[in-house]
């Protein structure tokens, strides 16, 4: 692992008395591909949205680039937020603007680039997630799978350091999830984008995963971390191979 | 390093533009008009870019090359990208920067103006045919509610009727104070002169009982409840929950429409009722003032106004009621997707409210006076 860009040290979350995650820790190094695995209900976003300031955690702390975001100054966090970009599981892209207006929003507001730019980079952001011609749609006008791949590219519209992706391939059919996959690689590569996400499919998970945690409801925390393929073959835990296998719940009377 | 940008002039039968840096989203939009310039400056010659000095590249400035590399040039004088690291040129060659040529879609042309006036009349025609079409649904969905009084959602209605009434007492008596006491103080200080400042108690009381705390209240639920309806029902419309509700095979507008309609129908009388009650009391305060003793003002009042004033009024207020609670779930309905439909819905539903209530104001006005009441 690289240099540690991410650590969350021994962080709680939850709302009020309700505690989600009794003390979680790890560390995501620079350049990788990091998922965030677990049953529904475990608390994957609720974990991201602590990592990306928008909880307040319970007790610990959730480092970027070695700041903490939760206690930064208000000029501090926009620092630590203009390197990150995040994609919502539901997309949550802005309903009175086309596609290119999303995209080009962080741009106008963040960068000097003249507006030929701005609508040329918007056109590319949307080429790469195979949206090109859907410039100026507006999210009411498509599909649930397109409304995903438009806030992927929004989330990447100013190529922050750290790019968290909430489910991004919930809802894609496999070939457009397949080339979501290779995209993801490609941008770690060429330009050593962070990913941290969150994700349910297996395959994705072992194409493009480096290391994962996996979270349980139950255990209240990580139930194991590692690279996805030794946790499919050697985790000691049996829910942990019972996820990578996709095995059904065993019957509660073994045979 | 920060990126910078270097023209070397023609020689060997291309000019050279240098880039060097780091080329992002920050630091490549002033170089942009000079990368162009430097294009412009040799519009006959071949163009290398050269990018062996650029030390990271991303979305932004692959943006800035493919810029360069789609303008239109004469042959013989294309533009080359060179040197650029592997890792960004794979990168760059995700595009064609011949096809990211043809400028965007193309914006629909602003129709002519006969057009634009006969679609805002198909608009309007459309409007009134969906304002027709639900006042029938809803109407035979109330009917079929007194028929089945069982079949309506009481707990729904008690909740919407605590909502919109009993949580909106304090904004109608702070507005119905205030009525009386202006309409007292203005209409005393001009009566004042004739020595006739009795007789604000029988403008007073026709003017709240007939018109004004009717209309005010309705107004005030307008802007309270018809609002409130119309984004209740917009963010179910939004969220699909209409449609949920619709393939259980529940129809919305018996659900969600005729609970609200009865609802707040039924707590504008109490309201008016409320609200004319207020005024009058403050009107009295501001009597006081000028020497006219309460019971001298409630015995005025009470000879003057009839029992069909103050009946007529909450006749119109059952009205206002049912239209504003209409309107506002109607509204609710139509909302297409989006959060900003949900903002356009409610504000529609408090214009469309209020200019039901003056318009039906002046039908009962003419009415009322026909009927001689």
């Amino acid at each position: 692992m690289n240099e540690p860009i991410i650590r969350v040290e021994n962080l709680r979350t939850g709302f009020g008395d309700f505690v989600l995650h009794e003390s979680v820790s790890f560390e995501v190094g620079k350049g990788e591909v990091f998922a965030i695995l677990g049953g529904s209900g475990c608390g994957k976003t609720v974990l991201l949205k602590n990592m990306i300031g928008l909880y307040t955690p319970l007790a610990g702390r959730a480092l970027i680039a070695g700041k903490d975001i939760a206690r930064a100054s208000a000029t501090e966090r926009l620092e630590i937020l203009k390197r990150i970009g995040v994609m919502y599981q539901l997309g949550a892209l802005f309903g009175s603007m086309t596609l290119a207006e999303n995209i080009r929003l962080p741009l106008e507001e963040y960068t000097e680039l003249p507006d030929e730019a701005m609508e040329l980079v918007a056109r590319m952001k949307l080429e790469l997630v195979q949206l090109q011609g859907a410039e100026g749609l507006v999210p009411a006008e498509i599909s649930g799978g397109m409304m995903k791949r438009a806030a992927i590219a929004r989330a990447m519209a100013l190529d922050p350091d750290i790019v968290f992706l909430d489910e991004p391939s919930g809802g894609l059919d496999p070939i457009t999830s397949a080339e979501l996959d290779q995209l993801i690689l490609r941008l770690r590569e060429s330009l050593g984008i962070t990913f941290v996400v969150i994700t349910h499919e297996l395959p994705s998970i072992f194409t493009i995963a480096d290391r994962c945690i996996m979270l349980d409801k139950e255990a209240k925390g990580i139930i194991a971390e590692g690279k996805p393929a030794d946790l499919r073959d050697h985790s000691p835990n049996p829910r942990v191979r019972q996820f990578f296998n996709r095995k059904a719940e065993p019957e509660a009377v073994a045979a | 390093m920060a990126a910078a940008l270097a023209l070397q002039p023609e020689a060997g039968g291309f000019a050279t533009i240098a880039l060097s840096g780091r080329l992002d989203a920050y630091s490549v939009g002033p170089l942009w008009a000079e990368a162009h310039a430097a294009l412009r400056a040799n519009p006959r010659a071949r163009v290398v870019v050269d990018c062996s000095r650029v030390d990271y590249c991303d979305g932004a400035g692959v943006a800035l090359l493919v810029d360069l590399l789609r303008q239109a040039r004469p042959a013989g004088a294309e533009v080359e990208v060179r040197g650029l690291a592997e890792r960004f040129r794979k990168l760059l060659d995700q595009f064609d920067p011949k096809a990211l040529a043809a400028g965007g879609p193309a914006l629909a042309p602003r129709p002519p103006f006969l057009e634009r006036v006969g679609r805002a009349g198909a608009r309007l025609y459309d409007d009134l045919y969906a304002l027709v079409a639900f006042l029938g649904e809803a109407s035979a969905a109330l009917a079929y509610a007194v028929r089945h009084p069982r079949g309506i959602r009481w707990g729904d209605a008690l909740r919407i009727a605590e909502e919109a009434g009993v949580n909106a007492l304090p904004i109608v008596a702070l507005i119905g104070f205030l009525m009386g006491v202006i309409l007292a103080f203005q209409s005393a200080v001009a009566m004042k002169p004739f020595g006739a400042e009795l007789f604000v108690a029988n403008l007073l009381s026709l003017a709240l009982l007939r018109e004004l705390g009717p209309l005010m209240t309705a107004i005030l639920l307008a802007g309270r409840s018809g609002a409130a309806f119309a984004a209740e029902i917009g963010t179910m419309k939004v969220n699909q929950e209409v449609d949920a509700l619709t393939t259980m095979g529940l129809d919305p507008v018996r659900f969600l429409v005729v609970t609200r309609v009865l609802a707040a129908t039924a707590m504008t009388v109490p309201l008016v009722v409320f609200a004319d009650l207020i005024g009058l009391i403050g009107g009295a305060l501001v009597m006081l003032t000028f020497d006219i003793p309460l019971l001298a003002y409630y015995k005025q009042a009470v000879s003057f106004t009839q029992v069909g004033d103050f009946v007529g009024g909450l006749a119109k207020s059952v009205v206002f009621g049912l239209l504003i609670a209409g309107v506002g779930c109607l509204r609710g309905l139509q909302t297409e997707t989006g959060a900003a439909a949900v903002g356009i819905s409610a504000t529609s539903a408090v214009v469309s409210g209020i200019v039901l209530i003056v318009f039906v104001d002046g039908i009962f006005a003419v009415l009322f006076f026909y009927l001689d009441i």
